[in-house]
């Protein structure tokens, strides 16, 4: 019986000796050398694996900081300047300060503006129904509602308003890692700067339909007047499709564009709230809030201030130029 | 025994209520829509533009491309605008918005009733002359047909099949157009023999319709076309299925019908071809089911393209009190309307009402692993696995289960008992994977 124990012993030992020694030198043939500073890369980088620098995963991206002469065009957007910072000093490379970034919607169709035309009842997807068909309302363009921009989100920044129907994009929380900005089969996010002191200006709508066929669908569509492009002194809006786009590089952030947008299709985020002059406040001017489309922590939406009498006289010109565009662009056709 | 294919299938109630109604036509509305891509592959062109005077059979919009068709006239008038305006899926496409005005013919067009059986045009100038009139396969797909006639090289085709089996539920348009213009399908398959070079055709129809089966064999001259009742089993209609139900080859995973030597076309085609080779006329018409179960007159029309989906409706006494939905194409594979003016389109076979209570989806409930849509699968498929793959985005795996394959029957949904979107995932699998091909091959 003991014998038997100690051959045992004996025997496994030696084969264990054995494989040890020839794996060693295996190892030693077919090793292959890997930059160490791969690794302190790495360990400096969020771990967040999210894929929005570009490469898959954090591994990827430390060995492309490790390989790349400049750090400029690699910026990892979860980590944001702190991280690419002491990434530099790991590399011993200069760092290239960025702005840091947000994701947007671009859509403010909330159910209240949105009136829904047909229900749906398929798969809960958003690519699905906008493979399949137009949407639950009059917009072709809009958002659909079902989340799908929620669900790829890894950081906890995104949520559904029950009440709106739409995305809610936490500014805390955003990343800008470009999950969102990819998923969404609408095209609905955009990565903008967060601007200064956190303030943003930006057109919350994708719809290219015609103006006067917006209206229909939407309460809140960019009609592509053109009015923000008249008032803008820094050329920082064009308008493409019947569709206003604000270059945030160009915006001053001087806000005359917003009071002009005859839909309010144009959202001021974190701005404080407009003074209104006494006099004309109290018989013509009224207060309209802007769908609380966009938070900033507890803050609210900044509250958008407009002359009615203004707005309607705006509103009956708008419909006329709207009108001409239209006739002009059938003559065109 | 009866033929029919061997691997899957379901028999769904078949309501063919409109199978006694004979077909009208439908008077032509004040307006048409007529969009410019109502085929698969590239849009068309247009030649026309606002202003022109437009007659019947007029060319719209030239085919930009080997695969793509073109656009012809369905009604006489001036052409209002060219502008985006909403399908029945609510997108908004190109179209050409014409408004009528009398009902002048081009002046090439035959349009004497009798039958012209003398076939006195070679094979190129057949295949030349269906691209012409914009022949497109008229069972729903909108495949270009003169693609189809043309055989690649090293290929050769042996046997035509021409598609009488109508397996959708509801739907009579083929079957109607089997029992009252079987004259000119006949010789609108000879047309197609002749085009292919091949010397035998088989026209399969379910034995659902045994009228038409009568009607055919009677009117049949010629000893190299055989009318083959099948049994019916849906989806029969779908050309790897009929392929495999009459001449028992099956057409190897991502090939097409000519591997095997067959060229399927359905008996719309067929008569659209006879039309266009013996009357110079191109393809602005086609028969359109009207059906529900609700629906006062359920009714086949001959529709001109472009006629509002409304019209029909409208002919046929309104949109019922109790309508849930309304669908293009029958039951298993339309697809639900959402905008009701959207026009009728070369791929319109029918249009389905259905009432309230039948048109709503069961609440999703998890897998039990019955395996049932993996039997029904006519393909041989495991739908329930490449809905999953599919939701969890592993899209490697998904193209070596196959998923190119799917016909997108929706078998596997109407059978699953817990009411899982089997076929939504599967075809949002299909469209992620056909991108990721695409870009493997541009590389």
């Amino acid at each position: 019986m003991s014998t038997t124990v100690i051959f045992t012993i004996i025997s496994l030992s030696a084969i264990g000796i054995i494989a040890a020694t020839i794996l060693y030198f295996v190892a030693q043939k077919f090793k292959v050398f890997e930059d160490p500073r791969i690794d302190d890369v790495e360990a400096v980088l969020p771990g967040a694996n999210c894929g929005g620098c570009g490469f898959p995963g954090c591994r990827g991206f430390a060995e492309a900081c490790v390989k790349a002469e400049e750090l400029d065009k690699l910026f990892c957007p979860v980590g944001g300047n702190d991280c690419m910072a002491s990434v530099a000093s790991t590399l011993g490379k200069e760092a290239v300060m960025q702005e840091p970034m947000l994701a947007v919607l671009r859509c403010s169709g909330s159910h209240a503006v949105r009136p829904q035309t047909n229900k749906y009842d398929g798969a809960e997807n958003c690519t699905i129904v906008s493979n399949l068909y137009a949407g639950e309302t009059g917009c072709q363009f809009g958002c659909l509602g079902l989340g799908e921009c929620v669900s790829v989100c890894n950081f906890d920044a995104l949520a559904m308003d029950p009440v709106s129907g739409l995305p809610v994009v936490d500014a805390e929380n955003c990343t800008a890692c470009g999950a969102c900005v990819e998923q969404c089969p609408r095209d609905l996010f955009e990565l903008r700067p967060k601007g200064k002191k956190d303030r943003r200006i930006f057109v919350s709508c994708r719809n290219m339909d015609k103006g006067s066929a917006k209206k229909i669908g939407c309460e809140v569509a960019c009609i592509g007047c053109q009015k923000c492009v008249k008032v803008c002194d820094f050329d920082a809006i064009v308008v493409t499709n019947f569709n206003a786009y604000i270059d945030p590089h160009k915006c001053k952030l001087c806000r005359k564009c917003v009071s002009v947008c005859p839909t309010n299709a144009i959202h001021e985020i974190n701005f404080p709230e407009r003074k209104i002059k006494a006099a004309k406040a109290d018989e013509k001017a009224k207060a309209i809030k802007v769908t609380g489309v966009e938070k900033a922590g507890e803050k609210e939406v900044t509250a958008k201030t407009t002359n009615i009498n203004k707005e309607a006289v705006v509103d009956s010109k708008i419909k006329e130029k709207v009108d001409n565009d239209t006739t002009s662009d059938k003559s065109k056709n | 025994m009866l033929k029919t294919f061997p691997k899957g299938g379901v028999h769904p109630p078949e309501t063919k209520l409109s199978a006694n109604e004979a077909i009208q036509v439908l008077p032509i509305p004040d307006s048409v829509t007529i969009p410019i891509a109502q085929h698969i592959g590239a849009p068309s062109t247009p030649v026309v533009k606002k202003g022109d005077k437009i007659l019947v059979g007029q060319l719209l919009a030239k085919s930009s491309g080997f695969v793509s068709a073109n656009i012809h006239s369905s009604v006489s008038g001036t052409v209002q605008k060219i502008d985006n305006v909403p399908d029945s899926s609510g997108y908004k496409r190109q179209s050409v918005i014409i408004k009528v005005e009398g009902d002048d013919w081009d002046e090439n067009i035959d349009r004497s009733k009798e039958v012209k059986d003398d076939i006195s045009l070679s094979k190129e100038e057949i295949i030349k002359k269906i691209f012409d009139s914009g022949i497109v396969g008229l069972g729903g797909a909108t495949f270009p047909s003169h693609v189809k006639l043309s055989i690649p090289k090293g290929k050769t085709a042996e046997i035509l099949i021409i598609n009488g089996v109508e397996c959708e539920p509801y739907l009579t348009s083929d079957h109607r157009l089997m029992l009252e213009r079987s004259e000119e399908l006949i010789v609108g398959t000879k047309i197609l023999m002749k085009a292919l070079g091949v010397g035998k055709a088989i026209i399969g129809i379910e034995n659902n319709k045994p009228d038409a089966i009568e009607k055919l064999n009677k009117v049949n001259d010629n000893s190299s076309i055989s009318i083959e009742a099948l049994k019916v089993q849906y989806p029969q209609g779908g050309e790897k299925q009929l392929i495999k139900a009459l001449t028992n080859r099956e057409v190897p995973s991502g090939g097409l019908p000519i591997d095997v030597g067959a060229v399927v076309h359905n008996v719309g085609t067929a008569l659209a071809v006879y039309e266009a080779i013996q009357k110079n006329k191109p393809l602005f018409e086609r028969i359109v089911t009207l059906t529900g179960k609700s629906v006062s007159k359920p009714a086949n029309y001959l529709v001109r393209i472009g006629t509002p989906i409304s019209a029909i409706i409208e002919r046929s006494g309104g949109l019922p009190e109790d309508t849930g939905k309304v669908i293009n194409g029958g039951p298993m594979m339309g697809k639900a309307v959402n905008f009701l003016d959207a026009p009728v389109t070369k791929g319109t076979s029918g249009i389905t009402i259905m009432p309230d209570e039948e048109s709503h989806r069961g609440i999703i409930k998890d897998c039990i692993r019955c395996a049932r849509c993996t039997q029904v699968c006519p393909i041989g498929l495991e739908p329930y696995l490449l809905m999953t793959l599919t939701e969890k985005s592993l899209f490697e795996r998904l193209e070596k289960n196959d998923v190119m394959d799917c016909i997108e029957c929706g078998s596997c949904s109407y059978t699953c008992p817990s009411d899982r979107p089997l076929l939504d995932y599967i075809r949002l699998g299909k469209v992620t994977v056909s991108k990721i091909i695409r870009a493997r091959r541009q590389q």
